[in-house]
């Protein structure tokens, strides 16, 4: 440790720190603008100076001067506060004096700064200069007479989304922050230049002049648009989400959030069922709650239990997933799945299933196996920290599976489960890379489970792990990466064929007389018995309710407090930021209210008391937001069978619409256009 | 981006890849980048030889990143911050005018005025109508003693004055390359008029 003092005031910081942190060791606040956590130091701005005691008597820029032993820094002499006045007025000298048309205006570090460290007034009355706009897309929004040259977005776009398409073009007065060629910006993090860049330059397309910060209510939660688990902020104005915006979480998405996942918002006021249906004479007729839970006990009565089934999907909370099994046992059923993909996950034990490794862990890995499995798409976030590990240098990828630019190099060494034979018997070359790896990771996608012969694709890969090592008793190198937020929730309480039970392609084809579908759109509703009465229980008008008997409006995950286990078995909440539209209720509370007009009620009435079921059920729902890491103890894999020589599909075509909600919301449909139909049409 | 035209493709031609072949040897594996601004100026050389017209087009731009394994807006970034790189077509005879202040005080007002009489380009960066003249200022390209300075092409012509530009583009016209260096003849930068020092100073033969 290296001993600093900053304005009198004795703090350690680590070797190789900058003065900047020994600042915030300090707890002295730095104005900066190019000075970011995550990325390299470019220290441009000027904005940080600081004085330095047996320097040069000038100030320094404090966040690209390392310290030394015994250094004194000082951060409120004149001469500190003249020279950061300067560098304000300096900056402020092409930057327009537009925050009142601006969105960036209440939460723009330009204009906090300006009040904080700048002068009362202006002495330029020279002209501006003034920079044209940009097109980066259907996602950013570029006003670039407002960029103050930081380059943070530069560097965000090389170092972080992997994606080098930003750049400085010219120079000096003349210099211009952009594509210099006109393109959409190819990230699925983009969204993250709005975060970062510190004025007005880049913000929100969709969310142009929509609300002021202070006018919104915020609310902290999970989101679910994928299976990462990314925290989130829900921001609301009245009985509308207008935003979602990252919250720090360094375990799981640092403070970043994918595309998707905060774009999406507009979908969440589409296509929204608000009241109750129910078919009469071959229509779906608006009623009333009790007239749709009559018709449900109606058609049940007389029906045998193993004739009635329930499958959830991919966004549904625990507590609801629970409350619609403890439904199916009240009524005498084990038809329960919630793999509406048919995806062979063994839930028999839970590393089987989950993400071993865990996010964070991925730093530590030094070689990695990707079975069907293309992270950018399935999770741009898992991706970004796979990036961020390669770029320290050391890292091999490998990928099986459709190839792909996952913005760090990948070796492709097959398209199909019969490379895993030849890793698996050390023939194939990457195999011994795997075993010289400290670390190895093996990481299996849901296109490689989603098959016929899925089980035995899950078997090899837990195989091969074991076979290179990668199941230590320090080290868990197996890993499933979901594409569902609501799949590991459903899997930990078992929401899965019960003795006897019979599974989603079973209940197919009038394997069952009446099929209540739990917010489930990824199905093909075509292979539902034309006999089978259908219960759609969820809160979009897509795939579901076009084929329900009855419709029971839902809550979206911004509109019920929910628990969600993600990809690598962490467990979180969500919070209720408004109320559901309409008619529409809490999932768990729907589940409970029909179970008691059958007369079977279910043995909770709050939260609380669902959520102690919960624990009961499975002791993980008890550790909210802990993941303790952990070895391998038992190293005996899943069963396994046959594999096939057909290569792997890609488990997410689109990015963009996955999901009820990303298919409702007209940004992605414009993010589908923009980036996903040339990429189609060049394809035929 | 400024509007222009762009080729659809670009190429290197047999003459450049040579040169490029001895360029990359100086930089080991993994440097390759280093070597931009002389692939840069290749491509610009190529499209003055080929096609009449010294530029970079975008598509040469791309074709290096491919070789120099670089995300091409770093090779934009590149090109665009160094002045002599041409982002758009130029004419035959690029003329580049240093106005600063050496030069503007012996008389670069003229010079220009005398290119824009022979030329009949109005601003700067522009093309005249034959396509033989682009007019560019610059700033002092380090050849003060003799200002003011026309730079044609890779050529100095110094000691300019009105009279002597307006020979000068004639000439061009007619399709003569005139002999670059001060055009009042004096030797390099030698005192005008011959030599004022060391004039009376007798060597003995060795
Ligand atoms: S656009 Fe924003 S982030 Fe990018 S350089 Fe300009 S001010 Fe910085
Ligand atoms: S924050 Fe230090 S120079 Fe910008
Ligand atoms: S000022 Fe013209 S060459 Fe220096």
């Amino acid at each position: 440790m290296v001993k600093v003092t900053v304005d009198g005031i004795d703090v350690d910081v680590p070797p190789g720190s900058n003065v900047l942190q020994a600042c915030e060791a300090a707890g002295k606040e730095v104005p900066r603008f190019c000075y970011h956590e995550r990325l390299s130091v470019a220290g441009n701005c000027r904005m940080c100076l600081v004085e330095i005691e047996k320097a040069p008597p000038k100030p320094f820029a404090s966040c690209a001067y390392p310290v030394n032993e015994g250094m004194v820094v000082h951060t409120d002499t004149p001469m500190v506060k003249k020279a950061r006045a300067g560098v304000m007025e300096f900056l402020l000298i092409n930057h327009p004096l537009d925050c009142p048309i601006c969105d960036q205006g209440g939460e723009c570090d330009l204009q906090d700064q300006a009040v904080g460290y700048g002068r009362d007034g202006s002495r330029y009355t020279e002209a501006k200069r003034a920079v044209k706009d940009k097109d980066l897309g259907p996602l950013v929004k570029t006003v670039m007479t407002r960029c103050i040259q930081c380059t943070r977005c530069i560097r965000f776009s090389a170092e972080i989304a992997g994606t080098p398409e930003l750049g400085a073009t010219a120079r000096g007065e003349s210099m211009e922050v952009g594509t210099y060629v006109q393109m959409a910006l190819t990230s699925e993090l983009s969204g993250n230049l709005i975060d970062i860049c510190p004025v007005g330059a880049l913000t929100s397309k969709p969310y142009a002049f929509v609300a002021r910060p202070w006018e919104l209510k915020k609310t902290d939660s999970v989101d679910v648009l994928d299976a990462v688990g990314t925290n989130i902020r829900v921001d609301a104005r009245g009985p509308e989400v207008l935003r979602i915006l990252p919250r720090l979480n360094e375990d799981v998405n640092e403070e970043w959030l994918a595309d998707k996942s905060r774009f999406s918002v507009d979908g969440l006021k589409r296509r929204r069922l608000d009241s109750v249906w129910v078919k009469r004479d071959g229509k779906l007729v608006k009623s009333g709650w009790e007239d749709a839970f009559e018709a449900i006990d109606a058609r049940l009565k007389g029906v045998a239990g193993e004739r009635i089934g329930a499958i959830a999907g991919d966004l549904c909370d625990a507590e609801s997933m629970l409350a619609l099994k403890d439904l199916m046992s009240a009524l005498g059923s084990a038809n329960t799945d919630c793999r509406q993909d048919g995806a062979a996950l063994d839930g028999t034990r839970r590393e089987f299933y989950t993400f071993n490794t865990s996010i964070a862990g991925i730093e530590a890995a030094d070689a990695i196996l990707l079975v069907g499995c293309n992270p950018r798409r399935e999770a741009p976030l898992i991706n970004a920290r796979v990036l961020k590990r390669w770029r320290t240098g050391g890292l091999k990828v490998a990928s099986v599976g459709p190839v792909a630019d996952l913005t760090y190099p990948v070796e492709a060494i097959g398209e199909g489960p019969a490379v895993l034979a030849g890793l698996l018997d050390g023939s194939h070359p990457f195999a011994s890379v795997l075993k010289a790896a400290k670390h190895p990771m093996v990481i299996v996608g849901q296109g490689a489970l989603r098959r016929a012969d899925g089980a035995a694709v899950l078997a090899s890969a837990w195989k091969l792990a074991e076979t290179v090592g990668a199941l230590g008793a320090e080290w868990h190198g197996f890993n499933v990466l979901h594409t569902a937020a609501a799949r590991v929730g459903g899997l930990d309480l078992g929401f899965l064929p019960g003795a006897g039970g019979k599974n989603v392609a079973a209940m197919m084809g009038g394997g069952v007389d009446v099929l209540w579908l739990l917010g489930t759109d990824e199905i093909d509703t075509t292979k539902i018995g034309a006999d089978t009465f259908v219960i759609y229980q969820g809160h979009h008008g897509d795939a579901g309710a076009a084929r329900a008997d009855v419709i029971l409006p839902g809550a979206a995950y911004t509109e019920k407090n929910g628990t969600y286990v993600n990809t690598e078995g962490r467990v979180q909440r969500g919070q209720l930021a408004i109320y559901p539209p309409g008619e529409a209720r809490e999932d768990w509370k729907i589940l409970r209210a029909f179970s008691g007009w059958l007369g079977k009620p279910l043995p909770y009435d709050s939260i609380e008391a669902l959520r102690d079921r919960l624990e009961t059920v499975n002791p993980v729902f008890a550790r909210l937001d802990i993941l303790p890491r952990f070895g391998c103890a038992d190293v005996a894999g899943p069963a396994g069978g046959e594999m096939s020589p057909v290569a792997f599909e890609p488990a997410v075509a689109n990015y963009y619409q996955t999901d009820v909600i990303s298919r409702a919301s007209p940004t992605m449909a414009e993010c589908t256009a923009t980036y996903v139909a040339p990429l189609k049409a060049a394809a035929e | 981006m400024t509007e222009h035209a762009e080729p659809a493709s670009f190429a290197f031609d047999a003459e450049s890849e040579a040169k490029i072949t001895k360029v990359m040897a100086k930089y080991p594996a993994g440097k390759q980048a280093s070597a931009v601004l002389p692939l840069l100026d290749f491509a610009q050389r190529q499209m003055g030889r080929v096609t009449g017209s010294a530029w970079v087009p975008k598509v040469a731009m791309d074709e290096i990143a491919r070789r120099l394994e670089m995300a091409p807006i770093r090779v934009y970034e590149v090109a665009t911050f160094y002045f002599m790189f041409n982002m758009a077509p130029v004419g035959k005879y690029h003329l580049q005018l240093c106005t600063t202040t050496p030069c503007w005080l012996r008389g670069s007002d003229d010079v220009v005025a005398a290119c824009r009489k022979a030329t009949g380009i109005k601003g700067w960066k522009e093309t005249s109508e034959d396509g033989l003249f682009t007019m560019t200022e610059v700033e002092c390209v380090g050849a003060c003693v003799n200002a003011p300075i026309l730079q044609v092409n890779d050529d100095f012509f110094e000691d300019m004055d009105a009279e002597s530009t307006e020979k000068l583009l004639a000439a061009l016209r007619r399709g003569e390359y005139p002999t670059p260096g001060s055009v009042t003849g004096r030797q390099t930068s030698a005192p005008e008029g011959g030599a004022t020092t060391l004039t009376t100073l007798n060597f003995p033969a060795e």
